[in-house]
């Protein structure tokens, strides 16, 4: 059979993929209308929106009070929401009790916070070291001196003072950057051949995974000062803080080790035969692989971190949430059907903007990160 | 079985030359075990500074295991196995000590995926031996030259061939600059056509004298190259014997067998 012998005279070059259609109409059909129940659910969806829309749309907007509106004009029968009493309280929502002639210091300390951090978060920005340092170190040193007071002839400001964004955001930060280590301490420890380390660290994370944030908290504020001798008290702030970034690094320890168990044992094995120690092997080679793979798993936690800020109400301290709820004197005075409501969905908004931002930013680190695979 | 070609060989031989007195490696009635199964059974092995070694043998024989327990991969729990003088206990020190002296190229290559050639190569030498960032690069080039991929250095190993992600981990233990270079099956997760540029680079680091030893089914190879083949089974060394008798007048059974299974 000579006619299965074959040999071929030209290779094919590469030709160019066929043009695609495009177009608003085309992409209608397809996505749109392509078949009959297509038609019906995208009809059907239309119907919801219009259904939906312009109540919300009057609400936030078309019927709501803007920042100059009166109390009056909240109490009116068909007023939406009442911007004008978020306006008007912001300086609560954002200081708490914090003494009004003395804002001007958290004021500093978020705009030192913004310079510091930002530039921490643009890959190209220079001087990475210095900066980490500045803001790892010498900013919480500053801030904390500056929000305190009682040196340098700054008033003394007690922590039960400290109040709304300003808290929800210093716990937030405190509690994302000394979880994160803490947690991949823990990992490694609970993968450690050493058999008391090990156990150690099991034991934390179990005990602290296995108990909802609030007894925890709970047991700072009443359990804590049972135990302590007379006289001595641990600042409530301080309680919330050490409560909040153990209850984190636990989950990021699981998180971390599921990375861990991501990589290969080639890859440790490579790095001992190198001559490289463990910690070298786990600086250089390990981590920033293992870490990489649980980008996703790391800012869930730091974005559930973020939320859980406001179950700080359980030591009595007034987080942003905490704020929105409290009813002062001004507060009392901007009574009306919406007001709580307005709060609430301002108190969401801000939540809401914070933890997107982290989950965009992961998002963009992660495509970043992914050049070490490129085939 | 890849053939390397005739001109090699001529030059291969005359510089390789073994050291009469120098000990690099010596493995004294050692035993392992994984849980109760006893892997590597007395096994004792006198390396020669300067000796090629192939060690050969059917899958699950313990031929892996043994080059993994000369730079402590894996613990052995009895007898004795001595590196450039050091006898390797549990003291993470003297591990360390041996590992730096000792390079080892593996199967599938492990090399660090996240970092650029270059870096691969300069990690050790820089944070282990402490060399200057730019001479560590220098050196790095070096030995990518020699491995013929100088080109590759700014990529990352998953842009690279099967064969040439094999020559960088070859380049990799080199700029540690080791005594003693491990070879643990080098070729065997490689395409057919990359076999033969991975095995030019071991010839001609046997021709400088580097002293090796290589588990490997590369027959070709050993009888070219090695100055000593090793034939193990079931965890124990069943024969050794200079490569030309080795091949052609096999003595125990089980040696003949496993030569009529592979050369046919």
């Amino acid at each position: 059979m000579s006619d299965i012998g074959f040999v071929r005279a030209d290779l094919v070059p590469a030709k160019p993929a066929p043009n695609r259609t495009s177009g608003a109409m085309a992409w209608a059909q397809k996505n749109l209308f392509a078949t009959p129940v297509d038609t019906i659910l995208t009809l059907l969806g239309l119907l919801f929106l219009t259904w939906i829309v312009p109540p919300l749309f009057n609400f936030f907007i078309g019927h709501a009070v803007g920042p100059n509106g009166t109390v009056e004009e909240c109490r009116a029968i068909d007023a939406g929401a009442c911007w004008a009493y978020i306006y008007s309280e912001m300086e609560f929502f954002i200081y708490g009790f914090y003494d009004i002639p003395q804002q001007w210091r958290p004021n500093i300390v978020f705009a030192l916070g913004a310079m510091l951090f930002v530039p921490l978060l643009i890959p190209k920005a220079p001087f990475k070291r210095v900066n980490a340092i500045l803001f790892l170190v010498v900013y919480p040193v500053v801030s904390y001196f500056l929000l305190a007071g009682g040196v340098f002839g700054l008033t003394e400001i007690p922590t039960e003072k400290w109040g709304g964004l300003l808290v929800t955001l210093i716990i937030s930060v405190v509690g994302i950057t000394l979880s994160f280590p803490l947690g991949i301490i823990l990992a490694l420890g609970r993968q450690s051949n050493l058999p008391v380390i090990k156990t150690l660290c099991i034991a934390f994370i179990e005990l602290i995974r296995a108990v909802p944030l609030i007894t925890i908290l709970f047991m700072a504020s009443i359990m804590l000062p049972l135990f302590m001798p007379q006289g001595t008290t641990v600042d409530k702030f301080l309680r919330a803080l050490v409560g909040v970034t153990l209850f984190t690094s636990a989950y990021m320890a699981e998180v971390v080790r599921g990375g861990l168990q991501a990589i290969p044992r080639g890859q440790y094995e490579a790095g001992a035969s190198l001559g490289l120690g463990y910690w070298q092997r786990m600086y250089f080679i390990i981590l920033p692989q293992a870490l990489k793979h649980v980008i996703p798993g790391i800012v869930n936690n730091f974005i559930s971190l973020f939320k859980d800020t406001s179950l700080v109400y359980i030591v009595g301290m007034k987080d942003l949430l905490e704020a929105v709820k409290t009813k002062n004197d001004s507060a009392l005075e901007w009574q009306s059907a919406n007001t709580a409501t307005t709060g609430y969905l301002f108190a969401a908004m801000v939540f809401w903007v914070f933890c997107f931002s982290m989950s965009r930013y992961s998002m963009y680190m992660e495509r970043r990160l992914n050049t070490g695979y490129k085939r | 079985m890849t053939e390397v070609s005739a001109t090699t060989q001529d030059r291969a031989t005359p510089h390789m030359t073994v050291s009469k007195t120098n000990v690099a490696i010596e493995v004294i009635g050692m035993h392992k075990w994984y849980a109760d199964f006893h892997v590597l059974r007395d096994i004792n092995l006198k390396v020669m500074e300067g000796e090629r070694i192939v060690i050969a043998g059917p899958s699950g024989s313990g031929k892996s295991t043994l080059i993994r327990c000369i730079n402590r991969l894996e613990e052995h729990q009895e007898g004795q196995i001595i590196v450039n003088g050091t006898e390797l206990t549990a003291d993470i020190k003297r591990i360390d000590e041996v590992r730096r002296e000792v390079g080892m190229v593996f199967q599938h290559f492990n090399l660090f995926p996240h970092l650029t050639i270059l870096q691969n190569l300069t990690l050790a030498p820089i944070w282990v031996r402490g060399i200057p960032k730019a001479e560590a690069e220098a050196t790095a080039m070096h030995y990518l030259e020699r491995v013929k991929i100088p080109e590759q250095a700014n990529k990352f190993p998953g842009q690279l061939s099967g064969g040439q992600q094999q020559r960088v981990a070859i380049a990799r233990s080199l700029c540690m600059q080791p005594k003693i270079m491990l070879f643990d099956e080098p070729t065997s997760a490689l395409d057919p056509e990359m076999v033969k540029e991975v095995l030019e680079v071991m010839i001609s680091l046997a021709e400088d004298g580097m002293t090796m030893i290589c588990v490997t089914h590369e027959m070709g190879f050993a009888r070219q190259v090695a100055n000593r083949v090793i034939f193990m089974d079931q965890g124990q060394i069943i024969e050794q014997n200079e490569p030309e008798a080795f091949f052609s007048n096999p003595q125990h059974e089980r040696t003949k067998l496993f030569l009529s299974q592979i050369l046919h």
